[in-house]
């Protein structure tokens, strides 16, 4: 029986063991008071949501009409994803930690508990903060907690402070900017978003200015049973340049949290703006019990011409992600671009992928997307290359690759190209494939055993979408992959 | 039906109800189990009705304009006497093959509706074959194109009364190329529903050649459904081309259900069509199997053409290879729709699919979707698509050598299609095909020409280039 197939089948279900037992490590319960309202959706609850955020009218109307949108359409279902019915009245839309003061006037002043949690999450809030050179607005549930580094950012004129502020305090840029890349009704979980969006991110960078460090949001959900609908809007005003980090963690729960985020980026003439996600919301357990439903629109636009816009994005967490960062090319000679690496593991389920549509001059846009399936997770790349009859000369190339590690998961491929003029070229190219014998052989010859060879291995597949992360998201999503992967051996 | 605008659920339910005020006429003497078939194929087409947007195979492709029509819809064979080597005959130099003829999509041999060869092979009507040999036909007959699959092969399983009949026994190769022929001549829009299957008994062999026609320039729509059925170590070479005039809609769906060690190779020649859409499913039953599925389209005016593939690896160790390329010249559309899917234990797997396409006017349009679905981890599969133009660096190439404009990009072209010509193994066939690729390059090419293949045009194309200035 101890023959050499036997010993490799016995430690692969070693490995595997190891694997699906890992621990989800934010998976912890913040014992905080939160102040919530009552469960369900309707009027009523969105004027009340309006009303504790001290809103102008208009954005009630905002929201009152994405409602009425919203009830009128149906959850969309063709992508390759298997949604249990969501029951949107047994979720609570306001979920948020209880103030004891109505501001804060130092960090002294926030609930210990609250920055023991960001603590242990490794966010730099507080006097971390000068050490990682790192702005950020760390939403907690439904509201925004704090914005550290603003003074430094004042000076230069760049607004970033949290969605409710700005509405407060920059109402006419917000009002300009909203929706004008994702309109109120664009799809369902938009529409949802517009009606309920609690807090987010708002970032506003002046003409001319690059911001000196790198913008931060950290998301986290905790009160059990809400939903988050953070609403982020980023406007880069001409040549002006700005790096912008988001990340994403939720407790440990048997039952599935819904969280339908929507981001809107806008650059203008020259602008250049890079948005970098590191999400590890809560995956489930390993039968594929809780964890969180990501359902989320991103989209920008080039605006200007020569403008640019980023994505990077790491996936490892979610029980079922839905996620198309997308772009719209409208500046001449604008560029865009779309990094992403995808790991499913478990009972994982991701259907994520972008859009790009070109419609100016000499428009260029590069999708890089990585997939990497283990257990008996599903994972898909779907994607859309649109050249307009005016987008002339521009071109697109993608390269979507598919790692398979276990005969249970699947790995899926779904492109779209669509051509409507003479002088665009577009290219795509995929593989799908496992981690070669070859490789793990020579790896092994080497000395490397078994685990880090694959780990070696996964992690020079996914380099190139890792080298656009930034320094310390690149360090943390190195880890988050290893964590995902150990020893999944195909 | 009448010419103004009707709305697909109007149009699906008259059609449903052509086929219950004709029950009788279509069922004739049919056997039970046809007979039962078409009664559950029609309830699918109530239910499902016409495939359109509403599915995400057929967005692309709008058949129900073409539908539209008051077409006429021949539900008994023409008794009137017809010699079919008068109205069409096949004369490609060296290339000999067994001639099976469609009219209006009957069996046009009337003398001889079904032949037993000397060799064992029967070649004929499909509706005789359901008389004759019930027993073989029930075995295969609706189970590889199942009328849950879309609404045009419900409709086609229970319209379908005639088409062509193929068994090959056990072992055998059959060493001409049967070459099926589908006519439409009528003076009339005409509907068609032809229905073929092939049934290649362990390790035979054969080649078949397949062409769509249209004599006279008449509106028709054919929605044609094809089963083959591959057992072990069959070999088969198929061969579709396609010049129909711009009023004409053609549904080609083939089923090819392959078991172990089986090979197939099938190339679709698309040179004119107004709405062309094949469909080939290709399910790999069995290992070993391989399965070579290619393509060419030159499209140009408003023609388009849809080519939808389903490779469904079932099997381990298996091989499917897809490519298609075309040439998109004035308002034309090509839809590409690949769609490989590798089921769990399908190990050991090797799948490619390959789409390139030459857009030479703003006003053409190219839809490429090319689908990879994989449940299996020991797998091998790539897809690539690419649209764009000639290279301006070789024309430039050419340009700076003395050739003219005109014909150095016909030779880019050319030479952009010969990859798939070449890979023609009947040697006469790949010659003749080149020819026509030639011109109809050169937009010399047109239905007006007796068939397909233009036996009959004597005339040598050929480049105009100047070999003095080389």
């Amino acid at each position: 029986m101890n023959s050499p197939e036997n010993n490799k089948k016995e430690h692969q279900d070693k490995v595997l063991n190891e694997v699906s037992n890992s621990e989800y490590k934010y998976g912890f319960v913040t014992d905080i008071e939160s102040e919530s309202i009552e469960k369900g959706l309707n009027e009523d609850v969105i004027r009340l949501i309006s009303a504790k955020k001290k809103e102008p009218g208009w954005l009630l109307e905002y929201r009152l009409d994405a409602y009425r949108k919203w009830k009128a359409m149906k959850s969309p279902t063709w992508a390759h994803l298997n949604i249990p019915p969501i029951d949107y009245q047994d979720i609570v839309y306001y979920s948020a930690p209880k103030k004891k003061k109505a501001e804060y006037e130092s960090l002294d002043e926030v609930d210990p508990e609250l920055l023991d949690t960001f603590n242990k999450l490794g966010i730099p809030l507080g006097e971390q903060k000068a050490l990682a050179g790192v702005a950020v607005d760390a939403v907690f549930d439904s509201v925004s907690v704090k914005t550290t580094f603003q003074d430094t950012l004042e000076e230069k004129g760049i607004i970033f402070c949290s969605f409710s502020e700005a509405v407060q305090n920059h109402p006419e840029l917000v009002r300009k900017h909203l929706s004008s890349v994702v309109p109120v009704d664009d799809n369902y979980f938009a529409a949802l978003n517009s009606a309920v969006f609690s807090d987010g991110s708002f970032c506003y960078i002046p003409k001319g200015v690059r911001s000196p460090v790198e913008l931060s949001t950290y998301f986290r959900i905790n009160a059990a049973n809400t939903g988050q609908f953070e609403r982020t809007l980023i406007v880069a005003e001409d040549d002006s340049y700005v790096s912008y980090l988001e990340g994403c963690t939720a407790p440990q729960r048997d039952e599935n949290q819904l969280h339908a985020a929507v981001v809107e980026i806008v650059a203008m003439k020259g602008a250049e703006v890079k948005y970098s996600t590191v999400q590890n919301w809560y995956p489930g357990n390993k039968e594929g019990k809780g964890g969180i439903y990501n359902f989320v629109t991103k989209r920008g636009i080039t605006k200007g011409a020569n403008s640019r816009i980023s994505w990077t994005q790491v996936e490892t967490g979610s029980s079922i992600t839905w996620k198309y960062p997308s772009c719209i090319l409208l500046g001449d000679n604008s560029s865009c671009e779309f990094y992403s690496v995808a790991v499913t593991n478990n009972h994982q389920q991701a259907d994520t992928g972008t859009k790009m549509i070109h419609i100016g001059k000499n428009t260029r846009s590069t999708i890089i997307s990585k997939g990497i399936s283990a257990g008996k997770s599903q994972n898909s790349y779907r994607g859309l290359v649109k050249m307009t009859r005016k987008a002339e000369n521009a071109r697109n190339f993608s390269q979507c690759d598919s790692l398979l590690l276990g005969d249970q998961c699947g790995a899926h491929t779904w492109p779209y190209i669509k051509t409507f003029n003479d002088s665009s070229v577009v290219e795509h190219e995929a593989t799908t494939s496992r981690i070669s014998e070859d490789q793990l052989f020579y790896c092994q010859q080497r000395g490397m055993d078994e685990e880090n060879s694959i780990r070696l291995i996964v992690n020079g597949y996914a380099k190139e979408v890792l080298n656009q992360l930034p320094m310390e998201f690149a360090v943390e999503a190195q880890k988050l992959l290893s964590i995902s992967l150990e020893g999944s051996v195909g | 039906m009448s010419n103004s605008h009707h709305s697909p659920h109007t149009l699906s339910a008259a059609l449903a109800e052509r086929f219950t005020d004709n029950r009788k006429v279509i069922n004739d003497k049919d056997p039970v189990f046809v007979e039962k078939l078409r009664a559950r194929a029609i309830e699918l087409f109530r239910q499902q009705g016409l495939p359109g947007s509403h599915l995400e195979r057929w967005r692309n492709t709008d058949i129900t304009q073409s539908l539209d029509a008051s077409y006429y819809h021949e539900l008994k064979r023409n008794t009137e006497k017809i010699n079919i080597d008068e109205i069409f005959q096949c004369k490609v130099d060296n290339f000999e093959t067994f001639l099976v003829s469609q009219l209006n999509g009957w069996f046009a041999h009337q003398d001889h509706l079904l032949r037993e060869l000397d060799n064992g092979v029967i070649v004929g009507s499909l509706r005789e074959a359901f008389r004759q040999y019930p027993g073989l036909i029930k075995k295969h007959y609706g189970t590889y194109a199942p009328p849950e699959d879309h609404g045009l092969t419900a409709l086609n399983t229970a319209f379908a009364q005639d088409g062509v009949f193929i068994y090959v026994p056990d072992s055998l190769e059959v060493k001409i190329p049967i070459q099926m022929v589908s006519l439409v001549r009528t003076s009339n829009p005409v509907l068609l529903f032809p229905r073929n299957l092939v049934v290649m008994e362990k390790n035979s062999s054969l080649t078949m050649v397949h062409c769509d026609d249209s004599i006279e320039k008449e509106t028709s729509f054919s929605g044609s459904v094809s089963e083959f059925f591959l057992d072990e170590g069959a070999r088969l070479d198929y061969y579709k081309l396609q010049n129909k005039d711009d009023h004409s809609a053609v549904v080609n769906s083939s089923y090819f259900h392959q078991e172990a060690g089986s090979a197939l190779s099938t190339h679709t020649i698309s040179l004119n069509g107004g709405i062309l859409r094949n469909e080939t499913r290709v399910t790999l039953n069995g290992e070993n199997a391989r399965a070579d599925v290619l393509g060419l389209y030159l499209m140009d005016r408003s023609q388009h053409v849809d080519n939808y593939v389903f490779m469904d690896h079932a099997s381990p160790n298996c091989y499917s290879n897809e490519q298609f390329k075309g040439i998109l010249d004035d308002r034309a559309k090509a839809v590409f729709n690949g769609h490989i899917l590798v089921r769990k234990d399908a190990q050991s797997t090797e799948a490619f699919q390959s789409n390139k396409n030459i857009q030479l006017t703003d006003e053409a349009r190219v839809v490429t979707q090319p689908f990879l679905e994989i449940y299996a981890d020991d797998v091998k599969c790539s897809h690539g698509a690419t649209v764009g133009q000639l290279d301006p660096l070789a024309m430039f190439y050419l340009r700076s050598r003395g050739i003219c404009h005109r014909n150095a990009r016909m030779l880019m072209m050319y030479a952009f299609a010969a990859e798939m010509v070449n890979q023609i193994s009947i040697h006469a066939l790949k010659e003749q095909i080149d020819h026509m690729v030639v011109k109809r390059l050169k937009g010399e090419l047109s239905i007006c020409d007796q068939c397909v293949l233009h036996c009959k045009d004597e005339r040598q194309v050929s480049f105009e280039i100047d070999m003095n200035k080389v």
